[in-house]
């Protein structure tokens, strides 16, 4: 993964002694609150509900085992012994003290770490495929360009002051897991028929309060534009985007406004005069970052392993983890683990201390000292030789971090909810809880197979539910909570968004509503399809009528 | 003592920002839902009234956009003398400006209004006059200026600051140098980090601790 050189290290130092200037001048009353709202989300912190939130950036989801300890080791000190890690694959803690923040980020730049435009309105951190260079769909490994553009994003003067958070994700990959139809800009990486990596450009898409999938600006970019054509993007939207309303300000309502086709003819005007500038990426500068991210580490293994074959045999409940837990390698002999944090009773993307020190020793033993986080809110070690797995295996389970429910219906996407959150209408990590409770029975869920779940507690949409299978999302009615249901939402290339069955539920009955949601999904189903698949041909009404068939009668 | 740094000390301020006088509250009526610059936001443009009765005090002057471009003859004689620059609010068209005036550079002094310090319009328009425009003279940040966006700003070109009236111009120099080196090109060098140092690849730790300046070589 990427290591600071002595220039990276200056800026992130320079920042802990800006924003300890800053907390200083405001708890010395020098600052209103006004004024140091702006400069401490920047930084990711928020004040909460009970205490700030304090959200640190994991760029692109990629971290090492010395990081995740020293995130272990400030849970202890300033947290709760335990943290969050989030869908924009952050790492979020919920109680520390504003006084201790300045020490916080002091401790996450020994570690090459920091929690810079994790919030604001700004770009945000950049997002991207949990399995970025391992997977084997993979066409162009994104990270380097991500690395790049987290550079040139950080601190950028003229996009400091936006109309609100900017969220950029890339995918290199066949299938799209960076949700990039969702993002205010999606770059796609692909190979042109010269067989040069070239990037997509797709821009205006989001979920929130007004769910768009994203526009088609640039079928064909070369690689080396990325940078100046993200520019003015930006500085058409930073011009002309909306600032008299929040909810109206995202760019998506802008590209809207003027349509995709006249968006993209300005934003063609403007890139005219910044292209071929000096933020163009030099092969040079290319190959020095992509030189971190080099494959060339893996031992050469043959494809299968003998021990690990026979232990998958002899053990259903190893067996059982390895096919919805581990995913292909692009290198023979090895796979990529994801550890879960969905188990029953704790909240999704959860995590303690202890566990975070046993994941970091698992990296070092396992995978190269390095681990992922993914936007479903789980940990992936990227890396691990198949005669590892039967080993590992057993060590997560230990821990509570190898529940077999990956892409099942248990692996529940949900946001803090109204439990800590202070812009939630709902609770949403009990909603998540009961579902689990609900479906405790693993030959079922294997039974029900591929299906994402996906529950935010407002239309802010941190659950990402408009783009689950079956979406939750918690309403506000005369000052209570109510429910309202999402399917056929889905990420991907094929991203949809999910349409609402029909008037929503308390909290108690959201549960059974999952249960008629799928028994009518294995009612419909043909031998291969997937949940998504059957919505997608029978359509929403069936459901609907399932759902809501008790009360009509 | 002035409160206007400008190329990184604190000056007497020699212009005098003419400020549009508010709208009577019959224009405001007759404006409502009328005259307004983009409409998707309805922010309001100045009224014929305003533009009319905005007076100009004696010496060097930096006025309104509006008021600049409706009464230019006006100021033609002042203009000329090099007494008037021209003042441009977050949400004003800046080509508006830029065509007003046959040669960008004969104002000696252009202002960009920050309504609010959260308003980062400013900071591209400032890019755009330096970079596009290719203004050369005084570019200040009047308004909502604070010192957390000073460093913004003067990345983006301004090279003058006209810091709020209740907070110290003297604390504030001190956030112009917040950080020491920046990632990105932007208008103050346009160089970015890779093309100004020779930085290292995961293969030679042993150049660790001795990043140079190198010549810019490789601009393509």
């Amino acid at each position: 993964m990427y290591i600071y050189d002595d220039i990276d290290q200056r800026i992130i130092d320079e920042r802990v002694a800006q924003y300890r200037d800053q907390t200083r001048r405001y708890l010395a009353g020098e600052l209103t609150d006004d004024e140091f709202r702006p400069l401490r989300l920047q930084n990711g912190l928020y004040i909460q509900r009970h205490a700030p939130m304090m959200r640190i950036a994991v760029p692109y989801g990629l971290m090492n085992s010395r990081q995740l300890r020293k995130l272990a080791d400030i849970t202890r000190r300033y947290d709760k012994s335990y943290g969050h890690f989030s869908t924009r694959q952050n790492f979020q803690i919920n109680w520390p003290k504003l006084e201790n923040t300045p020490d916080i980020l002091a401790e996450l730049a020994t570690v090459q770490m920091h929690a810079i435009q994790t919030s604001g309105s700004c770009v945000r951190a950049i997002t991207t495929d949990q399995f970025a260079g391992v997977a084997p769909d993979e066409i162009v490994d994104p990270r380097p360009f991500i690395e790049i553009m987290r550079q040139w994003s950080s601190f950028h003067p003229e996009f400091a002051g936006l109309p609100r958070k900017f969220k950029i994700a890339v995918n290199g990959a066949k299938n799209d897991r960076a949700l990039i139809l969702g993002h205010d800009i999606g770059l796609e990486l692909y190979l042109d028929a010269a067989n040069k990596i070239a990037v997509r450009v797709f821009v205006g898409g989001g979920l929130g309060r007004t769910p768009i999938i994203g526009s088609k600006i640039r079928e064909h970019l070369e690689w080396q534009h990325a940078l100046t054509y993200c520019q003015a993007i930006l500085r058409v939207y930073n011009l002309h985007g909306r600032r008299d309303n929040a909810f109206k300000a995202r760019i998506k309502i802008l590209v809207k406004a003027l349509g995709a086709e006249e968006f993209a003819r300005q934003v063609e005007a403007e890139w005219l005069h910044l292209k071929d500038g000096a933020n163009t990426i030099t092969q040079h500068e290319y190959d020095r970052v992509a030189s971190f991210f080099a494959a060339d580490r893996h031992a050469p293994l043959p494809e299968n392993d003998a021990a690990f074959e026979s232990a998958r045999a002899s053990d259903p409940a190893f067996a059982a983890w390895v096919k919805r837990n581990t995913h292909a390698h692009k290198v023979p002999g090895y796979r990529a683990v994801t550890l879960s944090l969905k188990k029953t009773g704790i909240a999704p993307g959860d995590i303690t201390e202890a566990q975070m020190e046993t994941v970091a020793d698992m990296a070092d033993r396992f995978s190269f000292g390095e681990l992922r986080v993914s936007h479903e809110q789980n940990l992936i070690l990227a890396d691990v030789k198949l005669s590892d797995l039967h080993t590992l295996w057993k060590q997560a389970r230990e821990i509570g971090l190898a529940t077999p429910n990956i892409g099942l219906l248990t692996d529940i996407i949900c946001c803090p909810g109204g439990d800590f959150c202070s812009l939630a209408n709902a609770k949403s990590i009990p909603i998540a809880q009961a579902i689990q409770e609900k479906f405790d029975d693993l030959d079922y869920l294997h039974d029900i197979g591929d299906i994402n779940l996906n529950i935010s507690g407002c239309m802010n949409s941190c659950g990402h539910h408009h783009v689950g299978h079956i979406g939750v999302l918690g309403v506000d009615k005369d000052g209570s909570e109510w429910y309202q249901i999402t399917i056929g939402g889905k990420q991907g290339s094929d991203a949809t968004l999910g349409t609402v069955i029909g008037p929503s539920f308390a909290a108690g009955e959201v549960p059974g509503v999952v249960e008629k949601l799928i028994a009518t999904y294995i009612a419909e189903r043909t031998e291969e399809e997937r949940f998504i698949d059957t919505v997608r041909r029978i359509g929403v009404a069936p459901f609907k009528a399932n759902v809501y068939a008790k009360e009509a009668a | 003592m002035s409160n206007l740094i400008k190329n990184n000390f604190i000056v007497a301020d020699e212009w005098t920002l003419v400020a549009l006088p508010a709208p009577t509250e019959e224009a405001v009526r007759k404006q409502a839902g009328k005259v307004v610059i983009f409409k998707v936001t309805g922010e309001p443009a100045a009224t014929p009234e305003q533009i009319a009765e905005t007076q100009f005090p004696a010496g060097k002057i930096i006025a309104p956009l509006a008021v600049w471009r409706a009464r230019k003859n006006e100021l033609a004689a002042r203009f000329a003398a090099g007494e008037i620059g021209v003042w441009i609010d977050s949400f004003e068209i800046l080509e508006e400006l830029t065509a007003s005036v046959d040669d960008i550079n004969a104002l000696p002094v252009i202002a960009i209004n920050f309504p609010r310090f959260v308003d980062g319009r400013g900071f591209s328009m400032a890019a755009l006059l330096r970079d596009r425009y290719g203004f050369k003279n005084e570019l200040r940040a009047v308004g909502d200026v604070l010192r957390d966006q000073l460093y913004y700003m003067k990345r983006c070109g301004f090279d003058a600051f006209k810091i709020r009236a209740d907070r110290s111009a003297e604390e504030a120099l001190a956030s112009l140098r917040d950080f020491s080196e920046p990632y990105q090109g932007a208008v103050d060098n346009p160089l970015p980090v890779w093309r100004r140092y020779a930085r290292i690849a995961y293969h030679a730790p042993a150049c660790h601790k001795t990043a140079h300046q190198e010549e810019d070589n490789e601009v393509d």
